[in-house]
């Protein structure tokens, strides 16, 4: 008994994962080359011949290739602050943990009061005599700064999850290997860059993997701001099960959303490689 | 603000940044907040004020708005099934991993890990089909069992990381004070770690209330708060937008409140 006890406490979660985790997306995968009861690749040819099927593909890269990069940036930066604060750590910890806790939906809803035509953003432009009529900001006329707003609601609803990762991954650091750095008279700026940055890859590599994958899933933020104005890939899937129920056509774009995580967290496994022995 | 305490005093670009970072994350809630507190003409007026009028016109139309009670209870009972799941199959889970050593534990760990690199949200198309054959579609435990698939590796982590801080000998000490294996972790391992296990309750709660896709995908008639603001972003006015995103907001401000404290090892613990 005392042996089997850890597999009986095991079992419903692996029950659960393999039914409504690996099941599924057996079932996508088999879904996506399914039409009509025989096995075709029909699916993925009316996928990649929709007019917008690159322009949602390349939309959703591009808006991961814009965002990951400054949350990252911004992320090490909260982290590092609040690693270094000695009083009030709690409190801004907790503020700036906030986003954490905020739906893609409302964060889109958040970024709207401030860029739709009545909005925040052209009532400030107004006031400072910048312009002297509200203007449409998020019309199809300029989906560039549709974009912009994207990127902006995500960087500020997303870039959290990766602080507190690299949070508790700098909490990991020893001591000594920064007191080191300064008995060799090591910089602020080259303790960050030569100590804590090598340090933190594994955190680096966990937070990366998350956010890449969320960056690849951006669905309601894109909806709230910008319509039907800047297809992404995951906006494109909702549209074709739901609103022109082709559940073979979306079970092939959930495989392209599905084989672009795939690669990228090989690809930062790979670049952030940890040796074994290097972990602390 | 309480101005942090930083080493050198001198040091006023730190707390400058400080600010500016602080800023940067409240001030877009306060807007959405002061659009949510004024009252719907004021809401579509401009210029607009960047102080609410604290008229709560806004909110009885949102909450008057046919359909938007029954998508709050949804919500909420999706969200309560969610939580009770994820810590029902999660802690056990949570609790063999750090108390045994046993060949196949890396499998598993492997497989919770695993679901991290997976988009999950995509999990809800496959499942409609199998919920329709089962007769789980748009139902609050269908969904339920979705949202589960996304919390339940983070509860797992979490009552992991939560159980390895217990000491073994603890319980050690009640078996030989003639407890059993399961007296033994309720009255000694459960009291401790129950904070704990709330917090990652709260936050399985956090994942089904603020998910938008698979609830948007999976529900129909018994739509959830998100699914029901997503459906109609097309159509409703923006006061009722406004309101439905505080709505979604404010119970989260909360929630980050309460599991502050865990935070860390809800991700921290993902590093090892």
């Amino acid at each position: 008994m005392p042996r089997l006890l850890p597999y009986l406490l095991l079992l419903p979660a692996t029950a659960f994962l393999c039914l409504f985790f690996l099941f599924p997306f057996v079932q996508v995968a088999h879904d996506s080359v399914m039409r009509n009861g025989a096995y075709t690749l029909e699916n993925f040819t009316r996928m990649a011949g929709h007019w917008k099927f690159s322009t949602a593909f390349w939309n959703t890269m591009l808006l991961a290739a814009v965002v990951v990069p400054i949350q990252l940036a911004m992320a090490l930066t909260m982290a590092s602050i609040v690693t270094k604060l000695q009083r009030g750590r709690s409190t801004i910890l907790y503020i700036f943990a906030i986003p954490l806790g905020i739906s893609d939906l409302a964060a889109g809803l958040v970024w709207l009061a401030i860029f739709e035509q009545s909005g925040f953003l052209n009532s400030l432009l107004v006031g400072l005599g910048v312009i002297d009529q509200p203007i449409l900001l998020l019309g199809y006329q300029n989906t560039w700064i549709i974009f912009i707003a994207i990127v902006l609601a995500e960087v500020w609803r997303a870039t959290a999850i990766m602080m507190v990762i690299l949070v508790a991954g700098m909490g990991l650091i020893p001591k000594e290997y920064r007191e080191a750095a300064d008995v060799f008279g090591a910089s602020r700026w080259q303790k960050f860059r030569r100590v804590t940055l090598p340090m933190l890859r594994p955190s680096l590599q966990t937070a990366l993997i998350l956010r890449v994958i969320l960056a690849f899933e951006v669905f309601a933020v894109v909806v709230a701001l910008g319509g039907t104005q800047l297809p992404v890939l995951m906006s494109e899937t909702y549209h074709w099960q739901f609103a022109m129920q082709e559940r073979g056509v979306a079970a092939a774009f959930a495989m392209v959303i599905l084989g672009v995580s795939v690669a990228f967290t090989i690809l930062i496994l790979r670049l952030l490689h940890v040796p074994k022995g290097a972990r602390v | 603000m309480s101005a942090p305490s930083v080493r050198r005093a001198g040091d006023r670009v730190f707390v400058a940044g400080v600010a500016l970072l602080i800023l940067w994350v409240l001030l877009p809630i306060w807007l959405l907040f002061v659009n949510a507190l004024s009252a719907p003409a004021e809401v579509t007026a401009f210029p607009k004020r960047f102080i609410p009028s604290f008229d709560l016109a806004s909110l009885s139309f949102f909450f008057g708005f046919s359909g938007v009670l029954d998508a709050l209870w949804n919500s909420v009972r999706v969200a309560a099934v969610t939580m009770i799941l994820s810590i029902g199959v999660g802690a056990p889970a949570g609790y063999a991993l750090s108390r045994f050593d046993f060949p196949g534990k890396e499998a598993f760990r492997f497989l919770v890990v695993m679901t991290r690199a997976f988009p999950l949200p995509l999990l809800a198309l496959p499942l409609a089909v199998m919920f329709i054959r089962t007769g789980l579609d748009d139902t609050i435990l269908g969904l339920a069992l979705v949202h589960t698939t996304l919390a339940l590796p983070f509860a797992v982590l979490i009552t992991y990381s939560l159980f390895s801080g217990i000491p073994l000998e603890l319980e050690e000490a009640a078996w030989t004070l003639g407890c059993n294996r399961v007296q033994a972790f309720i009255k000694v391992i459960l009291p401790l770690a129950a904070p704990g296990i709330a917090a990652s309750a709260v936050f399985a709660f956090v994942i089904s209330w603020n998910e938008v896709f698979a609830a948007a995908v999976l529900t129909v008639e018994n739509r959830t708060l998100t699914a029901f603001l997503l459906q109609s972003l097309d159509v409703s006015p923006l006061p009722l937008k406004f309101a439905g995103g505080a709505a979604l907001v404010l119970p989260a401000l909360f929630f980050i409140f309460a599991v502050r404290k865990y935070l860390f090892a809800m991700w921290g613990i993902a590093n090892r």
